[in-house]
């Protein structure tokens, strides 16, 4: 289950060499995925990095005045602009870099939320993939508006009982089913396009080094587990990313420069989705009796979109 | 005595003297979407771009909130940040501007000023410019293509003074000086250049010797000592407005202060107006003046921050004032007509005052408008009395 790379693989011994740019003592709940993340994307980099970090969880809670988590140059602005924001830090890099007035070579990464990626932040996204700016879009994808209290997202999946569509009497919980944003980022021909789960750093850390060094705008979606809006033990996060992939809720694949990657194929061990979202409180009450048929439109979701996923590599993989 | 080489007067259009001073400055960065009236500064910009006349890397983007988010990040990032809009584009970055000003970015707006939907309307009024008198923007207003080209010229050597560091909007009338054509005089690209001086950035983005966390949450513990820092920072703009326009004056022969006065010295009744109908206003006030009136203006030319000590002592002695806004605070008084009654507040046994809205939606404001408002202000000198506050002219009953 490695990725096709021509980048060197990571391993621990290297990377325990290496200082971890997101500090502790930041305000992150225990548990939460999204510092995981963050923090093996930093450990995957070599060069100079700037983030820029839409509104949201990972920005509210690393960097509370008059402290900061960042040991990298960090900027957040809005809740919808972070890869606008980014935009303007990467021209004026290479504007800088043309007159000479900066000579490093920098990378530039923005970190957004399924909230300031899928939905309000998706025009500014889309723009700045279309112009093709040198930078990575990470979206950190939790499934929900958590940092205002679990409200339902365009990534919330099918059935998800969020603030804003609980499960009620009448209406068991999200009734659609999710966005497929890294799809949508392939469509824009971007260099590269992939998604990663914390439980596998490797694929995801090699992910990031073949993202950042590709020609062009780079786009991954990570699956960033929530415990306060999965309702969730605290210690789960790496077993929900893990089984998230393994149920191929979450599959593991690459787009590069229009070839498609699977990265890990379960072939007949696939799980069946309840593994996934039996620990989850958000699905209770998918397993309560009259809702078998939520149960199985779920199933039916996930393979669909499997398979469907096996037809783009079948069809433009290597 | 000017230091400067005279050029010839041009005829051009407002855009077209506002890209000419884009190109003399050739910002870092600029970040851009088309937008009525002032879709055509960015046009002949891109033209400079691409045929190789500025080094400025331009960023086209999706939107206006993209756009000025893009001059943020750019700004912080450490260089010289530039774009324009008119209108909804402006009402767009409203959350932005926001954030650029409490960043302390010194980002330009060539503002054109137009109307704000709904009804849609293209044409020229102050209501975007005025929407966002409340951002933390420095505002300089401008009667004719020269005032916003020269006004451009100036607008880094204010906003980048190191007691200042905020975003300014340079506003000039839609169609009224964004589409005629006037004459004008530019400068020369090296004085213009040699004037607006190098960028200097204080803690930019991009030194990782020292990274910087840009856009920390603020809580109540603190929030309240970032916004008078903004606020104190507001309070320097007046006199660097002062310091470098008079720099401007002795190097280039124009003179600018904090606002226009017209004949104002004796006047009895005086009439206050921004940007273009001040050139109408003028005329009339020549007019009035020949039959012997006592007439005078005030064209405020820094609106943001407003000089209420100085707008105060220039028309204490009128026995009347009009102050025409061309934007309607709804609810309220016309915006203008509020910061010039403040400034009248501490002169309360002082003139007269009320408030005409006009021109709305580009509705144009003829020479017997004005005489129109002229003849009620000299009424009111001489009654002392004002028979309605705020009153819409130029309208259909």
């Amino acid at each position: 289950m490695s990725t096709t790379t021509k980048e060197k693989p990571v391993t621990l011994k290297t990377l325990t060499n290496k200082q971890d740019l997101l500090s502790g003592g930041h305000r992150m709940c225990a548990g939460c995925g999204a510092p995981t993340v963050v923090r093996q994307v930093l450990l995957a980099i070599d060069e100079p990095v700037v983030i820029s970090n839409a509104t949201g969880c990972l920005e509210v809670s690393t960097c509370l005045f008059p402290y900061t988590a960042w040991r990298v140059p960090w900027m957040h602005s809005a809740f919808e602009n972070a890869a606008a924001t980014a935009s303007g830090i990467e021209t004026m890099y290479r504007a800088l870099r043309k007159k000479g007035k900066i000579k490093k070579n920098m990378k530039f990464i923005a970190f957004g939320g399924d909230g300031g990626t899928y939905d309000i932040g998706f025009q500014a996204l889309s723009g700045a993939m279309e112009r093709g700016h040198q930078l990575l879009y990470i979206c950190y994808d939790n499934g929900a508006y958590m940092n205002t209290g679990i409200q339902r997202s365009s990534a919330t999946p099918f059935g998800a009982n969020t603030t804003t569509c609980p499960a009620g009497s009448k209406i068991p919980g999200k009734l659609q089913k999710r966005k497929d944003l890294t799809r949508i980022m392939a469509a824009h021909n971007v260099a590269y396009a992939a998604q990663a789960s914390p439980h596998n750093w490797r694929d995801l850390m090699t992910k990031v080094k073949k993202a950042l060094a590709s020609d062009g705008p780079a786009y991954m979606g990570i699956v960033a587990p929530c415990n306060r809006g999965w309702r969730t033990q605290t210690d789960d996060s790496i077993l929900l990313s893990r089984l998230a992939v393994e149920t191929c809720y979450w599959p593991l694949y690459e787009v590069e420069n229009g070839t498609w990657t699977i990265n890990y194929d379960p072939k007949d061990k696939k799980k069946p989705i309840t593994e996934w979202i039996k620990p989850q409180g958000r699905f209770k009450h998918l397993f309560a009796p009259g809702n078998e048929w939520m149960l199985e439109k779920f199933q039916q979701i996930v393979d669909e979109d499997w398979e469907s996923l096996k037809k783009l590599q079948g069809t433009f993989g290597r | 005595m000017t230091t400067a080489t005279k050029t010839k007067m041009q005829a051009v259009t407002g855009n077209q003297a506002v890209a000419e001073a884009l190109r003399q400055i050739d910002p870092d960065v600029i970040a851009a979407y088309p937008i009525t009236p002032s879709t055509e500064i960015m046009q002949r910009f891109s033209e400079f771009v691409s045929n190789g006349k500025v080094e400025t890397e331009l960023i086209l983007v999706e939107s206006e909130h993209s756009a000025m988010s893009a001059c943020i990040g750019a700004s912080a990032a450490g260089g010289r940040v530039a774009t324009a809009t008119s209108a909804q584009g402006l009402a767009l970055m409203w959350e932005m501007l926001h954030i650029a000003s409490g960043y302390r970015l010194p980002i330009m707006i060539s503002l054109v000023n137009r109307a704000l939907s709904a009804p849609l309307n293209i044409h020229g009024d102050h209501s975007d410019g005025m929407g966002a008198r409340d951002t933390g923007w420095i505002q300089l207003y401008s009667e004719n293509a020269q005032e916003a080209y020269d006004n451009s010229v100036m607008a880094y050597r204010i906003a980048e003074h190191v007691d200042v560091r905020l975003p300014i909007m340079v506003c000039m009338d839609g169609f009224i000086i964004s589409h005629s054509i006037e004459s004008m005089q530019f400068l020369e690209d090296e004085d213009v250049k040699k004037f607006v001086g190098e960028h200097k950035q204080i803690d930019p983005l991009l030194d990782f010797d020292n990274p910087k966390s840009i856009g920390a949450l603020v809580l109540p513990d603190y929030y309240m000592e970032h916004k008078r820092a903004q606020h104190e920072a507001t309070t320097k703009v007046k006199q660097v407005v002062l310091n470098v326009s008079a720099e401007f004056g002795k190097k280039f022969g124009r003179d600018y202060g904090l606002f226009e006065t017209y004949r104002l010295e004796d006047a009895e009744v005086v009439l206050v107006a921004l940007n273009s109908a001040a050139g109408t206003i003028k005329d009339e006030v020549d007019r009035y003046r020949e039959k012997g009136v006592k007439a005078g203006l005030l064209k405020p030319r820094l609106f943001r921050p407003f000089p209420y000590d100085e707008v105060g002592d220039a028309l204490k002695n009128a026995k009347a004032v009009c102050v025409m806004d061309r934007a309607d605070s709804y609810g309220g008084h016309g915006p203008l007509f509020m910061e010039v009654a403040s400034a009248l507040y501490p002169h309360r046994q002082g003139p007269a005052l009320f408030n005409k809205v006009y021109g709305l939606g580009g509705r144009d404001l003829m020479p017997h408008h004005v005489d129109q408002v002229l003849d009620e202000t000299i009424e009111v000198a001489k009654t002392g009395a004002v028979k309605m506050i705020k009153e819409y002219i130029t309208v259909r009953n």
